[in-house]
């Protein structure tokens, strides 16, 4: 995985609250094989109209947002289905972090797997940044994870982010490698349970 | 001794190791894959030069792409069949059992780890599809994943995970007449939201989960994703033992009896705190039919289609609109007026015996609307394929009207050929209504198994407590 230290770039305000991981990638494109492909069909059916013409009404076409690579959105983003799919297209695409009130579960989770950094902000500042990103489009945000902070002009805001994660993200460490670690851990713990729980290994 | 949660005691016991504030390392009892969301973990494997740590405790299956029509000719989708090709591959280097398409034990992931008896109490089950939270039902924790997380269950059998909060949801009293454990459900997410459970992990009970058979009690636990906890679970009893007993993964004869004797000290301890609690009076909940583009988007069957001004929060105000404009609604039309096109009967969520047999009940000696388009009865598995036909299900359905297909996710995500054409609307007992989600354009109104064979019936929803529904489960 590719370490995430700091980023700066252009701030695209997405404004709409449950955005689910069916709009990022349709049914269509998860029958792919491998992890490439994915940024040229990222939100498909709402940037395309028929024939893969860009649909000018979604954001993502408009010439101003070209090369955003910070998504500023609302509410509980990445709900529904567990595909990893979605933070593959989205990172594809150009995304490098991405800040919201809230984030499903799931989609939080894959979203660290890859190297794309969910942040967390209260409702008031997320509000704050989509008035500032609308009003002075385009927009740029610095995002300093070692730090823990948002910056937009004058204005910084700071991030809580778990420590295991931010440790990873930052030396880009695979996770597998990390746990492998623990092999004879794993191995002693199998032990103990077949003693107590036998069928669980039948 | 602390009190503890039915959560924090199967958490404990699946610490293979932790450190003071960061997060654990897990042990995974059953990973199941299916061929969506696994070939880019086993490349990932191949690429680093690892194996399959424990392919005894992974389970394959074909689901999400297969065809549910006739399986004896060629796959025409090449994509699925490429997809098909990868996970017979990856399960025969690896050693992993797989239920192919052609297996008699075939049949939605979700629908066939409970059945085959892979799926026990206590156990911790992860699998690459969000609608794992079904399997909580048996009073496991069981949870949906990413691809880069399967990659990591295949190389090590353990997860890192941070604990979840908890969260109560409690349905008191006794479940009306019509109203199922997807109406239960439905109602749940409604209260709570789509986001409401996020963070956590969620127990239901109260007497009308309790008296739920384990179909019902996944119905509800298959759901709880929806309202963004990420399993949901139900303390096992004599019900979950009686399912279990004699099925081909559980254990036998004596190993029975002591499994049983473990499995009956998961439970919630007096006491134990939960950091929330949801309240429901199952009397207060009718036959439910989502309006919009998300499950939390429902209300009653003889309510209307709501108005985007009755909401307070400007978000929600704007997302009503919204979806309203994608469903092609008008704010203010009586639920029952609402036409439907297809009917989609079938999906993790609602497609086992009890599901079936209640519909079939229902629409014995009727037939489908004119209007309907197309009605499809698709069983969760080939098991419960077999078992239904033994009933003679297939006969009631089929001269009523309805299509008899063969096992498989279907047009609850339409990555086969089963697709809700744009525009069209469905009544369908699955769990999302997404944009898209059934076929671009398309329109799905998620109800209950005996919801969708009455609109079938009616050809608009209709409340299906004037059907005679005694039957019901």
């Amino acid at each position: 995985m590719k370490p995430f230290i700091t980023h700066t770039g252009l701030v695209l305000p997405f404004d709409r609250v449950n955005v689910d991981t069916d709009q990022m990638v349709p049914k269509q494109f998860l029958k792919a094989l491998t992890r490439e492909g994915f940024g040229r069909i990222l939100f498909y059916d709402w940037r395309y109209l028929a024939g893969e013409k860009p649909n000018p009404e979604f954001i993502l076409n408009f010439p101003e947002y070209k090369g955003a690579s910070i998504l500023l959105t609302r509410a509980n983003f990445g709900c529904g289905s567990s595909r990893e799919h979605a933070p593959w297209a989205l990172q594809q695409y150009g995304f490098k972090a991405i800040i919201a009130p809230s984030f499903a579960d799931i989609f939080f989770n894959n979203c660290f797997k890859n190297g794309l950094l969910p942040i967390v902000l209260t409702e008031l500042e997320v509000d704050h940044l989509f008035n500032e990103a609308t009003a002075h489009a385009p927009m740029k945000l610095t995002v300093d994870l070692p730090a823990q902070s948002v910056t937009a002009g004058s204005r910084s805001f700071h991030f809580d982010i778990d420590a295991t994660r931010k440790t990873n993200l930052v030396n880009g460490w695979d996770e597998i490698g990390l746990t492998l670690r623990h092999a004879d851990e794993i191995k002693a713990y199998q032990e103990e349970r077949k003693k107590t729980e036998p069928w669980i290994f039948q | 001794m602390t009190a503890k949660t039915l959560y924090e005691k199967i958490w404990d016991n699946h610490v293979v190791y932790e450190q003071p504030g960061k997060p654990s390392l897990l042990y995974i009892d059953r990973h199941l894959i299916h061929e969506g969301t696994s070939p880019q973990a086993f490349s990932g494997l191949r690429a680093e030069g690892r194996k399959v740590r424990r392919p005894d405790l992974t389970f394959a299956v074909m689901d999400h792409s297969v065809p549910t029509k006739d399986r004896t000719l060629p796959i025409i989708d090449q994509d699925a069949k490429a997809q098909f090709d990868a996970l017979e591959k990856n399960c025969k280097e690896s050693g992993v059992r797989l239920f192919d398409m052609n297996s008699k034990n075939q049949g939605i992931v979700h629908i066939i780890g409970p059945e085959l008896g892979i799926t026990q109490p206590g156990q911790t089950i992860v699998c690459g599809d969000s609608h794992t939270s079904t399997h909580g039902a048996f009073g496991t924790l069981a949870f949906g994943i990413g691809t880069s997380e399967v990659e990591h269950v295949l190389a090590t059998q353990c997860l890192v995970q941070g604990e979840s909060k908890t969260l109560r949801i409690l349905v008191h009293g006794k479940r009306p007449r019509g109203v199922t454990a997807k109406d239960i459900i439905l109602a749940i997410i409604g209260k709570i939201g789509i986001g409401g459970g996020t963070g956590h992990v969620a127990e239901y009970g109260g007497q009308a989960i309790r008296e739920l058979s384990m179909d019902g009690r996944m119905t509800v636990c298959n759901m709880t994703i929806e309202g963004g906890a990420r399993a949901g679970m139900v303390a096992p009893d004599e019900t979950t033992f009686a399912y279990l007993e004699g099925r081909p993964f559980v254990p036998r004869g004596k190993e029975f009896q002591e499994a049983v004797e473990r499995w009956e000290l998961l439970t919630t301890d007096d006491g134990a705190k939960f950091d929330m609690t949801v309240e429901l009076q199952a009397e207060n909940i009718a036959p439910q039919v989502t309006w919009g583009t998300n499950p939390g988007m429902v209300t009653g069957v003889t309510d209307r289609v709501p108005d985007p001004g009755s909401f307070q929060n400007p978000d929600d105000q704007k997302a009503t609109e919204r979806a309203l404009h994608y469903m092609g609604l008008k704010a203010g039309t009586p639920i029952v007026d609402i036409p439907v096109d297809r009917v989609f009967i079938g999906s993790c969520t609602n497609s086992r015996l009890d599901d079936l047999r209640a519909a079939a009940h229902l629409v014995a000696g009727k037939h489908v609307a004119k209007n309907i388009k197309q009605a499809l009865i698709v069983p969760g598995s080939r098991g419960i394929k077999a078992a239904a036909e033994k009933e003679g299900l297939d006969k009631i359905f089929s001269e009523a009207g309805f299509e008899w297909r063969d096992a498989g996710c279907s047009m609850c995500i339409g990555m086969n050929a089963d697709v809700l054409p744009p525009h069209e609307r469905s009544a369908s007992t699955s769990n999302r209504n997404f944009e898209g989600r059934q076929g671009r354009d398309s329109r799905t109104h998620l109800v209950s198994p005996v919801m969708a064979a009455a609109a079938a019936i009616a050809g608009h929803f209709v409340d299906v407590r004037e059907f005679d529904v005694t039957h019901v489960e």
